[in-house]
Order: structure tokens, then sequence, then C-alpha cells
């Protein structure tokens, strides 16, 4: 078996942003990491959209991120902190769109270790020098510089280490121009390593140490350190430093000390001042929870600055400081609104606020006012003794706020982030669809959501109207050459044609000199201002005066088809002879003295545009009803002399010529494509070389059940061709690559392009007798999302065997579920509280629930209808009980009835795991399964994490046990049981009596139920401790799982083994067999592993285009969404793999991680090619290319569609 | 093996040990040794990011939290 890895969804998830001037552009630009992925992503000031401008792989995991610019620069770098042990330094380079590595410097071993550096980067606000640190004792500073021609410099590493200490958290410190400091959060963990009783632990203190960076002798000293609050996280650069042209100081400098319900103001020398956090006003608010600040942000206007903290409830507040030059006043602290809880924090100079959302979509918010003279209460460090530091120990007395709907900030733009995904299925439940819907459970708390993906772009209809009887085309037309907008929409029916002119409102026109009595065939806006309009018996010519030149067919002949361009116009007869027309200089249409006989009746026609400043295109495409495609020549020279001739499977139903742009072929100029619609619904798209009109590499694809129609349209400006079959197709060039996706519509009989005033950038339609107006705002998405809301965590999800329902467990730790919140709030109440209800109805999509202790959870089963995407039941579960597993099984002692059983534990302790009972809870379907009926509940000793029917039993995963349960009257009988797993059975499989148990540590088991003696035995497992997370039984002998560290692994039986087993009647062989290597006697083999670098939450073996074969597909926490395609032939794996090792040297990660040690972090890489690094041999430079391709004996154009076959023909993406 | 060459050996073997933290020692007790453990693996937690937002969403707090107690 030999596998090659494709992701179709990167992942969504944003582990840091940072903003600054990337472009040089004046323009600022947010970078964000996805953890091993960087996207550059543009907000539009007026509109107030972000846009990607480019998203790169970086084969490596990022852990931090900054930015920083030279002092007197305009542009803006990226520092990027990584597991390569490396350090580098990247730049946006506009001209080529893409990220260059300016430096790289090695200074440690690879991999997330906790005393190399990578994990925290602070940078000089002045640009001159960049601190990295690791989590334990090292850290490293590095002088950035620029050299005479104006480049940027960097030093080797200067040491800055401190043995055994922890790092919390470092900060730049603003000096001006001063030796450049930096702050450190520090623990000194010496004493109490050596003291067990723990009693040194409790005594050690968290230390603020400076460090400053003496650029004169080029070392780093440890400046000053004092120990500070022992439970402080965070660290926020305060700004400071004089002003070079006045006297006046920036700021008093120094940082912020985010503690644990308290902020300090710190500097070396100067006051200390303590403000609390304020908590919220919610009557359900645990009073003895502590707060703290998870991310933070500092602003700097002309003479004042602001910090926007965010605590980790998604509460904003405004810290401001008083200050006189160098010397604090006060710091004072007020509420500013709740935005998602935020990896990362961005203010725009614009106004804007990103918020890089931990878990789900990402925001931006435009700033409306700074809260400066609101009723919020402000809490400052003056109305405390001391400044708040009267003693540091005892915390201040609490400050409340009332939290309230947005206030100072309006969401300007939603970014969809699918992570985290928890739980999928991979089905066809749409009607009208040919290829399966990725389900999926995503989210945390209550912004979770189910959300359906189809593959395909997103339409937006604008228009959608009826019309009086069923047009068989529609064109859009402007009257002049240098319109902005098109004037007229003209439909042709069967026996007529209809023009509509477009202005305040659409409606019909009849003097336009279009001849209305009879269909259209074609119509073109010709030459600087006439009209052209080709029908059956003849060509009208309309000139601006509304002259009306026409040239007629010969008597008992039709014109059948035509093409025409603006200057250009070919028809072709009913006799197969061909009629070439060209404009002249005057504007007259003249037909070329010469007809072209065909042989063979003509079936489609098409030129491309004229390209600009040429007077014609030379090249015409003709397909014939003898199943060929022939290139006709239109140069004057060679008028109608036919070039080359390609044969085909099926007559052409419909040709494109366009010129488009595609980066994998030719970086600088439009190649012209070809692209051919069988009538079997197959598209060719080949390419037709300029200089000799051969036609060249041909690819081909299914598009669907219908003949093809292809209609070239204008798609932001740039040439897209429309493929009308059973689907919607639009192929279009997005960051220079070529791009084929469906559109997610109604299917279209004839479509073209649409400009007016309200919809500058749409699309014309006809579906039957309708006409549809409508835009694609989503360009490069492959896959479109459709969200529902949920109230809790999604857990599990599972589908019923009869009906189309999807049931779901959700369940949050942490939260009151709503009885037990209402009861508290109802004795509070009795107890003489006023309860402010305003503030308890606050929407929990935004404002969370409030935090309860742990071991508190809330939870319940959905109901849910996938194909409308709505909640058909919600069933609660109480008793501070949380469901963990779900089955369907057909008991068959009640006569294969089926029941839903939920696996749920009262009062659960995440770690270590503990519950006071576990149950399984019974319920019946009623209702057509709408609704459950409950039946029992069975205690249990432990967590039933897995629940699976096997055999018209239940078989459940209780712990470390296995067990089959038997339905009885009130509650399941426990019928067998194996106790001998390792930590907990998460996930159960099965076929006929084989069960494959995946443990929480130690992989995947094979087991078998023997029903004579009654016997579960496990007969094979393992040789290496898994932390499994997801398993998918690929065959009966062949499992596929994914673990907690991002790996992707295929286990296999051998045959004989599992054919011993089976034959075995009462597994008394198993049992007496020696177990092997303290386990099962027999063991599994590896064939595959890969590390994909996000954390597998879920396998399926699918296929994913219509008769293709099945794949494994898996989804992921950060939102990835990949794919596992078996190779079908030896020679596909030879080539495929030599690709990948150029790849390999050609491509090197951005991060500087070495490719094949990423993949194989954990355990070499085996029998898998990465499919992300071959596919950017098609953003290679064109000599690189063609080295690598005739490295291995092909043309780039063969390397390219092979690349492409495997990804169309396994995913259809 | 002459003793003198054993000698730098082991004197280059404690300078490795000093150099990197974690690597332990002959005389390494229990408790040390799984104190390194515990701290290899937090480390490891608060290095990928996968691993924090796996632990956030079973334990139903924010990564920043997560990170700021695995530290700790």
């Amino acid at each position: 078996m030999h596998l090659y890895n494709l992701t179709l969804q990167p992942p969504t998830a944003a582990s840091q942003a940072i903003v600054g001037n990337f472009s040089g552009a004046r323009q600022q630009e947010i970078i964000v990491s996805h953890g091993t992925r960087l996207e550059l992503l543009r907000p539009d000031v007026q509109t107030g959209k972000m846009s990607t401008v480019i998203a790169t792989d970086v084969f490596g995991s990022i852990r931090s991120l900054a930015a920083f610019r030279l002092t007197g620069g305009t542009k803006d770098y990226a520092i990027v902190g990584s597991d390569s042990g490396r350090i580098v330094i990247l730049d946006y380079d506009p001209k080529t769109s893409s990220f260059v590595k300016l430096h790289q410097e090695t200074y440690g071993k690879s991999g997330a270790r906790r005393i190399v550096p990578g994990q925290y980067l602070a940078t000089d606000p002045k640009g001159r020098s960049v601190m990295i640190s690791a989590m334990e004792k090292s850290k490293l500073v590095y002088i950035l510089n620029r050299d005479a021609a104006a480049n940027l410099t960097i030093s080797s590493p200067l040491e800055a280490h401190k043995a055994n200490a922890i790092i919390h958290h470092i900060v730049g410190l603003d000096v001006g121009f001063e030796n450049p400091m930096y702050a450190a959060l520090e623990v000194d963990y010496t004493e109490s390593d050596q003291d067990h009783t723990g009693q040194a632990f409790k005594d050690t203190e968290k230390m603020l140490t400076y460090y400053e960076l003496d650029l004169g002798l080029n070392h780093v000293v440890r400046k000053w350190s004092e120990p500070t609050d022992r439970r402080a996280n965070l660290l926020v650069q305060v700004p400071g430093g004089q002003v070079a042209s006045s006297e006046r100081f920036d700021g008093p400098s120094g940082v912020l000390v985010c503690c644990e319900d308290h902020i300090i103001y710190r500097h070396m020398d100067a006051r200390q001042h303590r403000v609390p956090i304020p908590r919220r006003k919610h009557p359900l608010e645990d009073p003895n929870r502590s707060i703290i600040i998870v991310t933070a942000v500092m602003h700097k206007m002309k003479g004042a600055f602001f910090f926007l903290l965010q605590s980790e409830d998604g509460d904003l507040y405004k810290v401001t400081i008083e200050h006189e030059e160098e010397e604090v006043r006060a710091l004072k602290i007020k509420y500013f609104d709740t935005v998602p809880v935020a990896s990362s924090l961005c203010i725009l100079k614009s106004g804007f606020l990103f918020v890089a959302a931990e878990f789900g979509n990402h925001y931006l918010y435009q700033f409306q006012k700074l809260g400066d003279d609101d009723n919020e209460p402000e809490f400052s460090s003056t109305s405390y003794p001391s400044f708040g530091m009267s003693n540091p120990d005892a915390p201040l007395p609490y400050a409340y706020f009332r939290p309230r709907p947005l206030e100072n900030l309006v969401v300007a733009d939603e970014i969809e982030s699918i992570e985290p995904i928890v739980d999928s299925k991979v089905l066809n439940v749409l009607p009208n669809s040919d290829a399966p819907q990725i389900f999926t459970a995503c989210g945390k708390g209550a912004r979770s959501t189910f959300r359906t993906l189809r593959h395909g772009l997103e339409v937006e209809e604008s228009v959608s109207s009826e019309l009086p009887g069923i047009p068989n085309a529609v064109w859009t037309t402007k009257r002049k050459e240098d319109d902005e907008y098109d004037s007229y929409i003209i439909l042709s029916f069967v026996n007529g044609t209809l023009v509509l002119s477009i202005g305040e409102t659409i409606e019909e026109v009849q003097d336009t000199g279009f001849l209305s009595s009879a269909p259209t065939l074609a119509v073109q806006q010709i030459g600087a201002d006439a009209l052209l309009q080709v029908h059956p018996q003849g060509i009208r010519h309309v000139l601006a005066d509304r002259r009306v030149n026409e040239w007629r067919v010969p008597q008992s002949k039709t014109i059948v088809s035509a093409t025409t361009n603006k200057r250009q116009v070919v028809v072709a007869l009913s006799s197969a002879e061909l009629v070439y027309f060209e404009l002249d200089l005057d504007g007259q249409l003249n037909e070329y003295q010469d007809r072209k006989a065909m042989g063979s009746t003509v079936l489609a026609l098409s030129i491309a545009e004229v390209p600009e400043g040429r007077q014609r295109t030379p090249y015409l495409a003709v397909g014939c009803e003898d199943q060929t495609v022939r290139i006709i020549s239109l140069d004057p020279e060679t008028t109608l002399e036919a070039i080359s001739l390609q044969a085909l499977t099926a007559p052409a139903s419909s040709i494109c010529i366009a010129d488009m742009l595609d980066a994998s072929i030719n970086k600088t100029q439009p190649t012209m494509f070809v692209n051919i619609g069988l009538q079997n619904g197959v598209l060719l798209r080949t390419v037709l070389d300029p200089t000799n009109g051969q036609l060249t590499d041909t690819r081909t694809r299914f598009l669907g059940t219908r003949p093809i129609r292809l209609i070239r349209v204008q798609i932001q400006r740039n040439p897209a061709i429309l493929a009308l079959s059973s689907r919607s197709w639009l192929n279009y060039t997005h960051q220079n690559l070529m791009h084929f996706t469906p559109l997610i519509f109604e299917n279209f009989d004839y479509a073209w392009s649409f400009s007016a005033e309200l919809s500058p950038e749409g699309l014309i339609g006809i579906s039957g007798s309708t006409l549809r107006i409508f835009q694609i705002p989503k360009l490069g998405t492959k896959l479109k999302q459709d969200s529902m809301p949920l109230s809790y965590t999604p857990r599990k999800f599972i589908t019923h065997p009869t009906n189309n329902y999807f049931y779901m467990i959700e369940s949050d730790h942490r939260v009151m579920g709503p009885d037990a919140a209402t009861n508290k709030l109802d004795e509070l109440r009795k107890q003489g509280q006023i309860i402010d209800d305003e503030v308890v109805d606050l929407p929990p999509e935004v404002f969370g629930r409030p935090k309860a202790p742990a071991g508190t959870w809330a939870s319940c089963i959905r109901i849910i209808d996938p194909v409308e995407a709505k909640t058909v039941a919600v069933v609660p579960i109480d008793c501070n009980e949380a469901a963990f597993s779900i089955a369907v099984v057909p008991f068959s002692a009640r006569g294969g009835e089926l029941h839903l059983v939920v696996g749920t534990a009262a009062d659960t302790l995440v770690s270590p795991r503990s519950c006071s009972s576990g149950f399984l809870r019974t319920y019946k379907f009623t209702n057509d399964g709408a609704n459950l009926e409950f039946q029992h509940k069975t205690e249990t000793d432990d967590v039933p994490l897995a629940l699976l029917g096997f055999q018209g039993r239940l078989l459940a995963g209780v712990g470390k046990a296995l067990r089959i349960y038997e339905i009885g009257k009130k509650k399941l009988l426990r019928k067998v049981e194996n106790k001998s797993f390792a930590s907990a059975i998460i996930s159960l499989n099965t076929q006929g009596s084989r069960i494959l148990v995946g443990d929480m540590q130690e992989s995947v088991s094979f087991a078998v139920y023997k029903p004579p003696e009654n016997r579960l035995l496990i007969f094979a497992d393992d040789t290496q401790p898994r932390w499994t997370t997801a398993v998918a039984m690929v065959d009966y002998n062949t499992v596929a799982v994914g673990d907690r560290f991002g790996n992707v692994f295929v286990n296999r039986l051998d045959a004989k083994v599992s054919e011993q087993v089976d034959d075995d009647p009462t597994g008394a062989g198993i049992l007496h067999e020696k177990g092997q290597l303290m386990g099962a006697p027999h063991k599994t083999r590896m064939l595959a592993h890969f590390h994909v670098g996000d954390l597998i939450t879920s396998i399926h073996k699918v296929s994913l285009v219509a008769g293709g074969r099945e794949i494994l597909l898996y989804t992921c926490l950060h939102g990835t969404i990949g794919i596992l395609v078996p190779f079908v032939s030896k020679e596909d794996v030879d080539f495929i793999s030599t690709l990948e090792q150029h790849m390999r040297t050609e491509q090197s990660s951005l991060v500087g991680r070495d490719q094949l040690s990423w993949r194989g972090y954990y355990v070499p890489v085996k029998a898998v090619v990465d499919g992300d690094l071959c596919e950017t041999f098609a953003r290679l430079p064109a000599q690189k290319q063609s080295g690598i391709a005739a490295e291995l004996d092909r043309t780039v154009g063969e390397v390219l569609k092979k690349l492409e076959q495997l990804r169309t023909t396994s995913s259809g993406f | 093996m002459s003793s003198e060459l054993r000698y730098t050996a082991n004197t280059q073997l404690e300078h490795l040990h000093a150099r990197y933290t974690g690597t332990g020692h002959a005389d390494l007790s229990k408790y040390d040794w799984v104190t390194h453990q515990h701290r290899d693996t937090l480390a490891t937690i608060v290095g990928h990011p996968t691993l924090t937002s796996f632990l956030a969403i079973a334990d139903g707090e924010s990564k920043g939290r997560i990170r700021f107690e695995m530290t700790e």
C-alpha cells in the first residue's frame, strides 16, 4: 500500500496574528499563523472586508510570530519562531506575491522542546534587536541592522540564558534609542526541585527580570530582577522613550504585568500601580473564580496610547496610564466591549480591530468610539491605598462591571473558520447531488456550530424573475465599446427574440434594430458602436444610427452555429460550410471571398477575444459531427486553412477558446486554452500552442450527465469559463492559478456575464423559464459552509440506519445546565437578592455562559435534520451528567427494534478522569426518529467513552473494560466483560465478530467475540503505544488510525493470523497462546505513516466522486480536511515519489523545517507521499520546473497533468 | 581505553548534561526524573497549538488559561 496525502481544506485556526506594512505600501496588512500555514490578509479600508493576498504552507509548526521595522524604514518584516530550531525573517514580496526568506539562523535542535528557543518572541520597538526564548532557560538575542546597501542584517546570537528557570513571557521594552531592553517573567525552580515536600515550590517567587542588550559592548546583561505577583502570566509593553524632536516623553516605559485578577504597572526604580481586573456582575458567576488576561494589544496614537486587554471570558478592557513625563500618576481600567476570546488582537491605524478567535470564526471590528465618555465605571490605582500596592499579597476588593452588547465596536467582516472540528460524517443526503457532503460538528461552548460542507462556490442571487416562455439562450451587451455597463439583455426563444433594456427597471424594448421574429444564435457588440445579431437566416449589423446592414444566407441553407468577437464573425451553414467575416477599418463587415467546406456538419465554433492591440485572433476551433475538433487559421495569409485536428471520444457540444493566466504553465502571459465540451458530459481542456496552432496538454474532466455548454464570462475583470452540464462549473484564475469548481446553485441552461450599476461583477443565467442574476462572492474557496448553531461543545454524532436524522451529543465542562441555573437563580431570589435579568439573558453565543467550578456539566442530545439544516428536537440531560458516547443499537431481544444508547457520567472530572458514576441511558425512537422516549438508565463504574451496536446487543467501552450488554426491562444487562485494556477505550469498530478497540494511550487492538464460550478475547495489538483519537476500519484486517500528535497511520493484521482466529470456534487457542511483548499474542504491522501536523478527530473511508475509488478522508481539530488516496500502479508511486524528492530539495520550508523530518515528526514517514509539497510544483519558476520534469523524463505539462489527475479523480476538487 | 580518555569523555558528558536540561544523570532520583518528564510533556503541550486546543475543548477553558496553567 502506498498513499498520496492531499489537503482539501487547510487549517483555519489562527494561533497568532500580527499587523504591519508588509508590502511596503501605505496600507496595513495582517499576517495570520494557522499553525502550519501563513496567510497574509489585507483589509479593505473602504468596505471593511478582508481578502486573502496569499497563503502558504510552511511544512513546520509556527509557534510565535512578531513584526518589526528597522528604524526609519517603511516596511515591516515578520520574524517566525517555529519548531525548526531556526529563527527566520520573512519579507513579503508584492511583485511575486510570495514570502521571501531573508535570513535563517540555526540555533538549536528541531522540535518543540523545552529548552530550544522559539516559543516566545519579543522585538525592540525600534527594530534594533529581537529576543527569542524557550519555555525554559534559553533566551537568545539577535541584533538587527542594515548594511551599506540597506539590506537587513542579523548578528550572531547573544545568550541571555538563566539555568533552572521557567519563562512565562517576554516582551521588548520601549526605551526609545537607549540600549534595547527586554522584560521576562521567570520562575526559578532550583530550590523546589531539591525539596520534595512542596514547601519550597509554594515559596518560589516569580521574578520580573530586565535584560539589557549593550549595543556598544555587544553583550546582554541582566539589569534588574524583582519579585512580582506569583500568578502573573503576561507582560505588555508600555510606550516610553523620548521623542527626538521635542524633549517630551512618549510614555513612562515599563511593563504591565497581567496577573490573576490584577494588573500591575512596573518599571525599574518606579512606583508600582495595581488595579483589579473588573469582573462580570452576573448572579451565577462563581465569586471564587479568578480571571486572567489572555491577550493584549497596545495602540499608540498621536501623543497618546491605550491598551486593550482581553480576559478569558472575552471581555475587553481599556487600560490607560496617566503620566507626567516619565512618572506614572494613575493606572486606569474600564470595561470596553465583549468579543470572542482571541488568540491575538490587532489594531489597525484605519480604525479596525482584528480578532483572531481562539475557536470559530474570526472577526474584523470597526471602532465607533474609544469608550472615552461613557458611563462605564473606571477603576483607578489612585483610589486604592498606595496605588493598590499597600499589601501586594492581598487581593484588592473586587471591581464589577455590567456586560452589555457592543457599544464601541461594530462588526465589519467575518472570516469563516471551521475550527475546531470535533466529529464529522461524510454522506450524500441532499437531493439532486452527485457528490457527498461533509457534515462537521465544530466549535466550542456556546459558539459551537453544525456545518455542512459542500464542494463548490457559493452563489449569491440578487434577482430572479419568471419569463413568459422558456428561453434557450441569454446574452447581455453594451451599446458602445467604451460603455461601463451593459444596456440590453437579449433572450432567444424557439420562435423569436426578446430584447430587454437595463435601466432603472428592466423592460422590453422594440426599436433596437434586432430581429424579433426569429431565434438568435449570437449577439455581439462589434466595432466602436455597432451591434450584431446572428439568427438562422442571416446576420444583422446594427449601426449606431439604427441603420441595419443585413447579410442573408443563400436559399435553402441556414446558419447552425456562430462565434463572434469584437472584430470577427464566423458562422457555419447547414451545408457544412464556414463563412468568415471581418470588420474593416471603416466599421464595415466584409465577407471573406471563399467559404470553407468542412465535409461534416459543424456542431460548435469558437474564436478567442481579439488580443489587445491586434486586429484579429488567428485561430478558429471547429467541432464537427465526425467527432473531431479542427483548428483553422484566420490569418490573412492562410485564411481558412486547416492547421490541426484532434479526434474526440464523442461529438463536441460546445467549444470555447479563452486566454487565461495560469502560473503553472506560463508565469507572465495568459495561455490560450481550448475547452471542448462533449455531448457525453466530458470536458477536454487543451492548450493551443500560439506559434504552430497545435493542441497539446489535454486534460479531461467529467462534469455531469448533460451535454456541456461553455460560455466565456468575466469574473473580477478576468476571463473565466462557465461550463454548464447537470452541474454548473466555473473555471477561473485565482491568485495566478487556475481553479475549476462547481457552483452550488440551480442548474443553468444558459448563462452570460452581466454588468450593471447594482451588480458590476454579476452573471445572468436561465434555468427553465426563470431568469436569474447572481454573483460569486468568494472566489478561491473550495468548500461552501452552511452552519447551524448548537448550544454546547459537540462531542459526537451518529446517523440513523433508516431515517435521515443525525443524533448529536453536546456537553460542556464548567458550565451549569439550564435546570441547575434556574434553580440557583430561584434560590438567590428567595434570599432576597435582586437578579439583573438583562445580564442573565445576554446571548450566550457572544458572552458565553457563566463559568462554574470544575465537575459541573451541561449536556444534551440533539436531533438534527441535515437536509434542512435545522434542529428537530433537543433532549436535555440532567443530574449534572455529561454525554460522552452515543450509538444506535438494534436489540435482537426486542425483535431488532432500534434504540438509542447514550453513555453519560455524572460529576466528571477531566484530569485525572473520574466520575461519581457512569450511566448508559437507553432511549426509544418515537415519531419516526424525530423524538426520543427515555427507557431506563444503567449504572456503570466508569465513564463509557465508546458504544456500538454489535450482533443485536450493545458493545460498550466503559473505562478500561469492554462489555457486551443485553437489553432488559429495567436495565441493560451485562453479559461479557474483558478488562485487560490499558487506559480507556475510546473507539469501537466491528465487522463480523471481530472488534477493533481503540485505546486512549495504547493504540488499536483486535478482539474477537466467541459466542459458544461467550468470550471476548484480544488476539492482536500494536507494537507501539499510540494516543488514539480516531479509528476507521479500512477492511477486515486493516485499520487507519489518527493519534493525538497529528499522525495518521495504517496497520494491518497478517491474513494467516486472521484466518486462524476465525477458524477457532471457541477461542481456546487464542486464550492459551503466549502473549508477546507484554501484550496480545499477535502484532499488527504498520503499512503507512504520516504526520499531518493537526490533531485528527475523525477518519472515514468514502468515495468523494460518483463512481470514483474509495479513499480515506480525515478531519482535524484545527480545521484541516485531507484525504489519503491509494496509488493504483507501481509506476505512479515511483513517479510521484521521485517528484517529491526533487521538490524537497527545491522547495525549502518557509520556517526552515526539513520537510522529511516534519512529516516524520514522531515516526519516520512511511509509504505516504506529501501531495501538498508536490502541488507546489505549479508555483516553481519555469526553469526549475523544466529541470525537474527533465529528470523525470516528462514534460512540465505531463507532470502537472498527473498531479491534477491525482487530485480530481480521487476528490473531484 | 586509557583512563585519560575515559576522563575526557566524562567531562564532555557532564558538559553536555549541563548544557541540555532534562537529559538526566546517573544519580537521578525518581522524583527528578518524573519532574523532568512532566516538564517535557507540558512544554510539548504549550509548544503545539493543536494540543493546547485539544485540552481547552476537553476542559472547557480558554487556550490562554490552559497555556498559563501548563507553564505554571
